[in-house]
């Protein structure tokens, strides 16, 4: 193992999308009472610096494998379908036709009542596409299929991002 | 210095030798020194057996200052030389400082951070904090006999980078070494987790003289996994006291602008005696003689409730934003800490309680707990007990971003972000032929510039001309375990790049402290000699130990020429120890320190290695 071995490799878990939650959690706090620079503060600078270069490394991995999207990203990629969500906008049709309506329904909706059921809707889009992605990764292993949805849900995401500005902006 | 022993888990590198390791709580009403003795950590005393220290220094001339209890004592008599509360002003310009016309001092607006007028000259709020943290260091070493080896000094959670340098300058100036400035909620968390071996999810509400924090925790086994933290660093108990103030004026028809100096230390100590007062008593007496007029009625608690209900909401505003942020709900908060001794309101339990639906942990005393959290990690940090199970993983508490095109920020590292960590977002020129880029680090949660807090400015030069937009120039943002920033811009086709350390604007330089430091603490010339002769040998003989347990577990991992360098090194220090004075010992150990890094650092790569490989097998 090195800095440069993939997030599975450092965590010692198997490349594939499904997860399970605590364990991340649980591997990442062992990983940094092993490798935290606090471990090792009588032992000088090089110490430190080699000590902070893996608690980086292991925080970096734990922020990727612990979130599905980026997780579903960061496969992708290393499966040689990266996502290019600047140059490359590929997505299912039937997801374009879908946030077109949320969008209308979001600028139509003057009250927190209407905008959480858009938050309910897009949290159910959110929730069917992840168990697709799941399929696609694990089951099918399409990475380019993935990848389309991968791209799909980064849109709903920003969405959800601005469905909750909007509501805070109402609550206050 | 780069010291080569790798000890393994449960290790002490040294057993003999035992540093004395102290946790300062650094509050805006009082401050405590705490450590650890016997394995149990406890607040000392001073020697007339009071643990706290009222956060009052008073310059009485030009020479003489008063610290502490004498201070508070003259407070009324001599308000614009008796600075209390000075933790509000830390890190602090004119323009932060909301309540300027109830202080009664007279502040002077500088660059970065504001100074106070004394009959002492022009104090900086770092140079009164230093004499509180030296204050509590000379309690320390009179109770150990020792010296100090270095010191966890709390911050609120919520202090930006401003106001945590100010506060390592301060603790520097007092001639105190920080092993980490760690946050008060977290530390407070610290003494109740290892005192109760609690799991779980615990949200720590940190309600003190000048500041309010909550923090959501997570523990696990003696890991301290701080999940967000949120709060106000211009909201605590003085607000209370001044909203009094201004609730009793009201009632009494008196204007704020006939008060004297002398007026307003009065029923800022009015009021804070009617508040403490108030924790037992359903009213109390509220009696001032002003200058102009009497002021004396009877003061209800819920007059005091309704007067300041306004903060007690704005504390809950946070706490809500602080689960949001956690993504959790009130329900799956397991329990509830109160820290600062502004949680002995009432009104701020009673609300407390009825927002959680659950009845807040009180078992430690609200004002020592951080004091003894801090205790335990210096304790920790010193490497006295290297084998004890307590890692704290803690976060960032503001974003941290740079400027972009037309005043906007753009965030790297996200509130929140678990450190350390390092974050990096690719940008482009705008313009052809562009040769430099200047950049602005900025941190705070709003969009536009001019409502963040300016870090740094350094500018990318040397950029080979191209078109607009060919550049790639990666800004990599990397925050450290202490949750201190670097930066670093490089253009990817070219290699070129800039590196920032970030220090506030107002940052004292080394010169300046040193300067200060002479001023304040002069030792006698001998003394010093001879003390720095037996320091240097002490650290030599440690280096040398280090260096020779080094090279029987991984000589290794060097070249014969290395190695031949390393041992030549070795014989440079013994020789020094023998004949030398103290400048020479110190000059050939850092010899043997600088030319050994290379060497400790493969060590270290291998033996974490080693151990996180080791995790993985173990698990399978």
């Amino acid at each position: 193992m090195n800095l440069q071995s993939t997030d599975f490799e450092l965590f010692g878990i198997p490349a594939q999308f499904a997860q399970d939650r605590a364990l991340l959690d649980a591997k990442w706090k062992d990983l940094q009472r092993e490798a935290h620079p606090d471990k090792f503060v009588a032992q000088g600078a090089a110490a430190q610096r080699v000590a902070m270069q893996w608690s980086v490394r292991i925080n970096e991995a734990y922020q990727r494998l612990k979130d599905p999207l980026k997780r579903a990203t960061y496969l992708c990629e290393i499966n040689g379908a990266p996502v290019n969500a600047e140059n490359n906008t590929a997505m299912p049709t039937d997801f374009l036709i879908q946030q077109m309506a949320w969008r209308e329904a979001l600028d139509d909706a003057k009250t927190v009542e209407k905008m959480d059921k858009i938050a309910v809707q897009s949290n159910e889009y959110a929730r069917v596409t992840l168990s697709k992605i799941e399929h696609l990764i694990d089951v099918k292993q399409n990475f380019i299929a993935a990848v389309e949805q991968v791209r799909a849900l980064m849109f709903v995401e920003r969405f959800q991002a601005e469905v909750e500005a909007r509501i805070d902006q109402l609550g206050q | 210095m780069a010291l080569l022993q790798i000890s393994e888990p449960g290790q002490t590198p040294d057993p003999h030798a035992r540093r004395i390791a102290i946790g300062i709580d650094l509050g805006t009403t009082h401050s405590l020194v705490a450590s650890v003795r016997s394995g149990v950590a406890e607040c000392l005393p001073d020697d007339e057996g009071r643990v706290l220290l009222p956060s009052v220094v008073r310059y009485v001339d030009a020479e003489k200052r008063q610290i502490g209890f004498d201070a508070l004592a003259a407070q009324v008599d001599d308000p614009s030389n008796t600075i209390s509360s000075v933790k509000r002003l830390m890190g602090r310009g004119i323009n932060d400082i909301g309540e300027r016309a109830q202080l009664p001092y007279e502040l002077i607006d500088k660059p970065g951070m504001v100074t106070l007028q004394t009959v002492a000259g022009e104090k900086s709020p770092v140079e009164i904090s230093a004499e509180i943290l030296a204050t509590l260091r000379f309690r320390a070493e009179d109770t150990f006999d020792d010296d100090i080896y270095g010191a966890v000094i709390t911050v609120p959670a919520y202090f930006d980078d401003a106001q945590r340098q100010a506060t390592k300058d301060a603790a520097q100036l007092a001639g105190l070494s920080v092993l980490r400035l760690i946050n008060e909620p977290t530390a407070a968390a610290i003494a109740y987790g290892l005192d109760n071996g609690s799991e779980g999810t615990y949200a720590i509400y940190d309600l003190g003289g000048g500041t309010f924090d909550i923090s959501i925790l997570r523990l696990t086994q003696g890991v301290f996994e701080v999940v967000t933290t949120g709060g106000d660093s211009a909201l605590g108990g003085d607000d209370y006291d001044r909203a009094l103030v201004e609730w009793v004026l009201a009632k009494a028809g008196v204007a704020a602008d006939t008060l004297t100096p002398t007026d307003k230390a009065a029923l800022q100590r009015a009021a804070r005696f009617s508040k403490e007062a108030l924790s037992s008593n359903i009213s109390v007496p509220f009696s001032v003689q002003l200058a102009k007029a009497l002021v004396n009625f009877e003061l209800k608690a819920e007059d005091f409730e309704t007067a300041t209900a306004h903060l007690t909401q704005r504390t809950l505003t946070a706490v809500r934003k602080a689960l949001r942020d956690a993504r959790l709900t009130k329900d799956a908060i397991d329990g509830v800490v109160l820290v600062g001794g502004s949680t002995r309101m009432p009104q701020v339990r009673k609300a407390v309680t009825s927002f959680f639906g659950k009845e807040p942990l009180i078992n430690l005393n609200p004002d020592e707990v951080v004091a003894l959290g801090a205790a335990i990690s210096a304790n920790q940090l010193s490497g006295n007990n290297s084998g004890a199970d307590l890692l704290l993983l803690d976060v960032i508490p503001l974003s941290l971003g740079i400027e972009t095109m037309g005043g906007l920020v753009e965030r790297i590292v996200p509130r929140n972000q678990t450190i350390p960590t390092a974050m990096a977002q690719d940008f482009t020129t705008y313009k052809d032929g562009q040769t430099a880029l200047a950049l602005h680090v900025l941190q705070g949660e709003r969009d536009l510039v001019v409502d963040c807090r300016s870090l740094a400015r350094f500018e990318l030069r040397g950029i080979p001309p191209m078109v607009a937009g060919a550049a790639r120039i990666r800004v990599t943002f990397t925050v450290d375990a202490d949750g201190l920033l670097s930066v670093n811009a490089k253009e990817q086709v070219s290699g070129v790049e800039a590196t920032i350390d970030v220090k506030p604007s107002y940052g004292l330089s080394d010169n300046e402290i040193a300067r200060m430091l002479q001023d304040s603490f002069s030792t006698a010339q001998q003394d010093m000699q001879s003390r720095a002769l037996a320091e240097a040998r002490v650290d030599a003989d440690r280096m040398l130990l280090a260096t020779r347990s080094a090279l029987a577990l991984d000589a290794d991992l060097l070249s014969p020429n290395e190695r031949a360098e390393i041992d030549s090194m070795m014989a440079g220090v013994e020789d020094a120890t023998k004949h030398g004075d103290a400048a020479t010992i110190e000059t050939a150990t850092k010899a043997l320190a600088d030319g050994t890094e290379a060497f400790a650092a493969e060590r270290m790569n291998r033996g974490i290695q080693k151990a996180l490989s080791g995790k993985n097998i173990e698990a399978i």
